[in-house]
């Protein structure tokens, strides 16, 4: 450590209130990734590494992940909740590694939802996507 | 490599580490390497969460999630359950005293949710050994704008306006401190945070000094930049190691950011601060006794017609503030006078920190506006009386405050209320009593502290606490005489008129107060001989009620001195003339047979 100006005071501010986010509650969005006993069996668990290598990548720690029981739609598992503050959840489902790290540049990289890559493999994202209310 | 997905925020004050916190750390440490979490979870050891009784306190990030009681065999189903499926575990929430529900977020908590956190602003959320944590929640935002946008002049007006009272008992007000030592003549001058905390069951200033170094620090370095100070001391209990080493790591942090020291932020203003350790003894959290202590001499108070603010440490003007006090300053300085002036009261602004204790169902730290009843605090925050008992008193303001009964439940908490009660705010401590408290053992109880704890320079201080002791002891004890009562008030004026400092002076407070809102006990010891809330062991009589007594042999086993006789399926007797009265036949009767008159 060595002696710091007021500007960079602030800048250690921003750095810390970004690296956690997630204690504070104060991310630009909050991830769920819904685990319990089957989702787990479905994957979930390969979807969230995917997800947190992203953010680790991308130094996107204002991208808040949350880890959630399952919600009883066992079929349609891995399911993926993306809430922005002041919009409607997004629910992802059928998930995998690769639609995982999709969505997260749909998201959190390139700002706006774009269309669905071409050649992507299952599904695409477009019949998937739900609003939940 | 991988983000961290969570915080585990694990409570590391000293309520939390006595019920094995750091124990609880290792072993989740352990269990998420286990299972291959280390990397996405991460463990921080905060300062005190404030839910004392409930330790060790675990939340779980972003889920705010509060976990209580943990036990190292809850770990691994915590890790399982709610770490990796996602399931939060239950029988680990804080349930309801009343309801029995579970509450799983602090938020929802009835003992946090009504709190207002601005001392404690970071409790529980930073690490309190990295500065940088302090830096990211607008920690010494408020030194580089009072460095760079104010003068002193302006600093100490804007804490005038905002009202800000002393928090370490008198209730004096900051700025005026401040400008009489900032106008005094002198070649240095000196400011000191006072952590000597010396109440017995106070750890209000405790909890802030370990978890919150820095807010202290950085108020300290404000006051001595509108006062003039070159050099700080902060003066902490013995008893206080952990609050020690984070103030001197946090320090060495200040120092090494250039936060103290020569030119800070480059604002050409230089001042450091030093920790002095003080042995424990109560009358040297006084302020004159405080400073001699500081100079290696023992710690007396002394006369104060002339003021410490004036001629303090080596005779030259010095500042001292209480812990709290301290930690007020950057928020007045980054919000504004007037912010800090919208919650509380007219005569007494802002919030303050109460150590809540004794007969309540959520023991623990608190901080509420001022103004709050104390109904508000015993009931909402406390949570009640333990074990559906009846309110009897509360104690406010330490060993020499004053006992305050259930008719002024209702009184808003300031400085003003308290004192016109015969009590007074002090630090901050709040003990609850319950029925089964007798008042006058109370009386004694402090009086005997405070005997011990008296310097023994002056007179009336002296000898009228040993006088309080032998005529409280003789009224417990069935000896008390008519006139005994008349007496202690007697005393209680001399010592009150002719006392050198303010321990002298409000020592006679938990004499007086239960004199004046409890005579009815006092009366029943000295003419009736009786304890009404059978406390006092010379006044009472144990016996086992034939009728109700199911002859368990329970409380024949646990008598130390062999006095209960009785076979089986006959009703047991206790021998009165063998009985030590401890209780615990009473304590350990299955069906209240055993009764105490
Ligand atoms: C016997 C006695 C003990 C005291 N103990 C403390 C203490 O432990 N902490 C404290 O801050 N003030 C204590 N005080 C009050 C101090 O003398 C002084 O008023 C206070 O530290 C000033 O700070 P403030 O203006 O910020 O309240 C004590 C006073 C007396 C008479």
């Amino acid at each position: 450590m060595s002696p710091i100006s007021a500007d960079q005071l602030r800048k250690i501010k921003l750095k810390i209130q970004n690296e956690n986010a997630l204690r504070y509650g104060v991310g630009r969005a909050k991830v769920t990734v819904h685990m319990g006993t089957c989702g787990i069996a479905s994957g979930a668990r390969d979807v969230l590494e995917s997800l947190l290598v992203d953010i680790a990548q991308y130094k996107a720690t204002d991208v808040i992940v949350a880890v959630d029981d399952c919600v009883g739609l066992c079929e349609r598992e891995p399911l993926v909740t993306i809430l922005k503050p002041g919009q409607k959840p997004i629910e992802y489902e059928k998930m995998n590694p690769d639609k995982m790290r999709h969505v997260f540049k749909e998201h959190f990289i390139v700002t706006e939802i774009q269309e669905p890559v071409e050649g992507e493999s299952g599904q695409s994202n477009e019949g998937k996507r739900s609003q939940s209310n | 490599m991988k983000a961290v997905r969570s915080h585990l925020l694990l409570c590391g004050g000293t309520g939390c580490r006595a019920s094995g916190g750091m124990t609880l750390k290792d072993i989740l440490e352990a269990e998420l390497e286990k299972r291959g979490l280390s990397d996405e979870m991460k463990i921080v050891v905060t300062g005190c969460n404030g839910f004392c009784a409930l330790g060790p306190i675990l939340v779980v990030q972003p889920d705010d999630v509060i976990y209580v009681s943990l036990k190292p065999k809850d770990i691994p189903e915590l890790v399982s359950e709610h770490f990796i499926k996602g399931r939060i575990v239950k029988r680990l929430l804080y349930k309801h005293p009343v309801t029995k529900q579970e509450i799983p977020t602090m938020q929802q908590i009835p003992f946090f949710a009504q709190q207002e956190l601005r001392v404690l602003r970071n409790r529980g959320l930073i690490d309190p050994e990295k500065i940088d944590e302090y830096i990211g929640r607008d920690g010494y935002s408020a030194l580089a704008k009072a460095l760079a946008e104010m003068t002193p002049d302006q600093i100490i007006d804007e804490v005038e306006k905002s009202g800000l009272r002393g928090r370490g008992g008198g209730g004096f007000l900051t700025a005026r401190k401040w400008r009489t030592t900032r106008s005094a003549p002198g070649a240095v001058r000196y400011v000191i945070c006072n952590g000597d905390e010396g109440d017995p069951g106070a750890f209000m200033d405790r909890s802030v000094m370990e978890g919150d170094p820095h807010s202290v620090i950085e108020g300290m370095i404000i006051g001595a930049y509108a006062i003039g100070a070159s050099k700080g001391y902060i003066y902490v209990r013995m008893e206080y190691p952990l609050a020690v080493k984070n103030l001197a790591k946090a320090l060495t942090d200040a120092r090494a950011y250039g936060l103290l020291g020569d030119n800070i932020l480059g604002s050409g203003f230089s001042f450091d601060i030093e920790i002095n350790r003080g042995g424990g003894a109560f009358i040297c959290g006084e302020s004159s006794a405080l400073m001699q202590s500081i100079m290696g001499k023992a710690g007396e108070p002394r006369a104060k017609y002339i003021h410490t603010s004036e001629k303090g440490l080596w005779d030259m003007p010095t500042n001292l503030n209480n812990v709290e006090t301290w930690a007020n300053v950057p928020l007045i300085i980054n919000h504004g006078s007037a912010w800090f002036a919208s919650i509380g009261t007219k005569g007494s602004t802002g919030t303050k920190v109460f150590s809540l204790v004794g007969g309540v169902n959520n023991v623990g730290l608190v901080e509420v506006p001022m103004g709050i009843t104390l109904r508000e605090i015993i009931y909402d925050i406390g949570g009640g009386i333990k074990d559906d008992k009846k309110f009897k008193a509360v104690q406010t303001g330490g060993p020499s405050g004053g006992c305050i009964p259930a008719e002024h439940l209702d009184t808003p908490v300031d400085f003003d209320e308290l004192t016109k009660l015969g009590s007074m705010m002090g630090s901050g401590g709040m003990i609850v009593m319950d029925e089964d408290t007798c008042m006058v053992d109370v009386a004694r109880y402090f009086i005997n502290f405070l005997v011990d704890e008296s310097c023994g320079k002056c007179t009336p201080c002296r000898e009228g606490l040993r006088h309080f002791l032998t005529i409280l002891t003789r009224i417990t004890e069935g000896q008390g005489q008519e006139g005994d009562v008349e007496l202690l008030e007697e005393i209680g004026d001399g010592m009150i008129w002719g006392s050198l400092c303010a321990l002298g002076g409000s020592a006679p407070n938990p004499v007086m107060s239960t004199i004046k809102y409890f005579r009815d006990e006092y009366d029943a010891h000295i003419r009736d001989k009786k304890c009404p809330a059978r406390v006092c062991t010379k006044l009472i009589t144990f016996s086992i009620d034939p009728e109700t007594c199911i002859a368990c042999g329970k409380c024949k086993k646990v008598c130390p001195v062999n006095c209960i006789t009785g076979a089986k399926k006959v009703p047991h007797v206790i021998d009165e003339s063998i009985c030590i009265r401890c209780r615990a036949c009473y304590e350990v009767c299955p069906t209240d047979a055993v009764k105490i008159r």
